[in-house]
């Protein structure tokens, strides 16, 4: 039996403590006080970029990407889709990439559904036009930032976004979060309110953790893959040496840097 | 003087309307119902908050807003206070870890005051202690 008479002891100590600490073990546990330690070793990189292997992405893939986004970040969904609010979403081929609408497109990207999320521009639109700075590029890794506490709600950034990727908080976003379920919310990252404008931020909050972006997390086909652009010995620079890719709208001159084989 | 009884009574009026706050607040024990902060037994951190309780009592906002400035805008998350303990930046986890009772804790000094501070629009307060 692999069950040795040292570990029995263990769990036995552990279980006494746990019952004689009683309500005070579950308070504790109940207290989650972040530790330093896993923000002593984030993860950085020059100019972070996405790879989206479209060959690879499955069905299964949408679902697991959006829903870990969308649980992570307090992500709100409403019914009318004119109040609806994305971080990663879903569109056809066509829509994703309107100057790639050949004529007699094989069947297979005909229909092809493309999970599409800010592209973190190298030439942000939407940040020259924020009147109040509460969106930027980082100078340290390309990541295009929002700082809701700065934001007016102004939605200059949504008319220059020429990808669609932000939105903006019509409605007071908490009830709608989870099926307005407090007890489903992650506890761990705020809600927006309404008035504020919202969209990826290739999860930097996970990124000062030394984590990957929950969307690469979750994709268990591998098609998503992460990387820093400025690192020749990446994997996404391997992934962009190896196979053809293309980009949204690349002729806008926006230098965005989420990249898909196709 | 012409009318003496009715300019004093209106200036009677005026002192009492005027100082309505003040007496109706006094009368009705408002005024006696000083904060009565419940703070955390907390064992996470020795009983002890990022900087002295003096500190955080007139200026836990400007901590707060560096802190603020300092997570989201320059991409820093640790704070090392001025006696080396470390801590993660963040208010709504790290603040609210031991703070766990916004109600009996944030809420006294701040409805006390008349102050409305838009934090919870966004950040989620924690649940409470069991």
């Amino acid at each position: 039996m692999s069950f040795e008479r040292r570990e029995f002891l263990k769990l036995a100590g552990i279980s006494t403590l746990l019952g004689l600490a009683g309500k005070g073990s579950v308070q504790a546990l109940a207290q989650k006080v972040p530790e330093v330690p896993p923000y002593e070793r984030p993860l950085t990189a020059k100019r972070w970029a996405m790879v989206i292997d479209l060959r690879r992405w499955t069905e299964q893939d949408s679902r697991d990407c959006i829903r870990a986004c969308n649980e992570m970040h307090n992500v709100p969904q409403f019914d009318n889709p004119k109040d609806e609010v994305k971080w990663i979403w879903m569109e056809d081929f066509e829509h994703s990439f309107p100057s790639q609408e050949n004529h007699f497109l094989s069947a297979e990207y005909h229909h092809k559904q493309v999970p599409l999320l800010c592209n973190h521009c190298d030439n942000p639109p939407c940040t020259r036009v924020c009147p109040t700075q509460a969106t930027w590029r980082r100078e340290q890794d390309g990541i295009v930032m929002m700082d809701w506490h700065r934001c007016i709600g102004c939605r200059y950034c949504i008319a220059a976004c020429p990808y669609g990727s932000r939105s903006f908080n019509w409605r007071d976003p908490r009830p709608h979060i989870q099926g307005g379920d407090p007890n489903r919310l992650n506890r761990e990252f705020p809600t927006r309110e309404r008035g504020v404008v919202e969209k990826c931020t290739f999860c930097e909050e996970r990124l000062s953790q030394g984590r990957p972006p929950a969307c690469v997390e979750a994709c268990r086909s591998g098609a998503m893959a992460f990387g820093d652009l400025e690192d020749p010995n990446s994997e996404v620079r391997h992934l962009l040496h190896e196979n053809y890719s293309i980009r949204r709208k690349p002729g806008l001159g926006t230098q965005p840097e989420v990249y898909y084989l196709v | 003087m012409f009318d003496a009884p009715k300019v004093i009574l209106g200036i009677i009026l005026f002192v009492a309307v005027a100082t309505f706050p003040i007496w109706f607040n006094g009368a009705s024990g408002k005024v006696d119902n000083v904060p009565n902060l419940v703070y955390p037994d907390s064992t996470v951190y020795g009983n002890q908050c990022v900087l002295d309780a003096a500190y955080m009592k007139h200026s836990h906002m400007d901590l707060l807003n560096q802190w603020r400035d300092d997570v989201v805008r320059r991409g820093e998350r640790i704070y090392e206070a001025p006696d080396g303990r470390r801590y993660v930046m963040s208010l709504q986890n790290t603040c609210m870890g031991c703070h766990t009772e916004k109600a009996k804790f944030c809420d006294q000094c701040h409805d006390y005051l008349g102050v409305k501070p838009y934090c919870w629009q966004c950040h989620i307060e924690p649940q409470g202690s069991f």
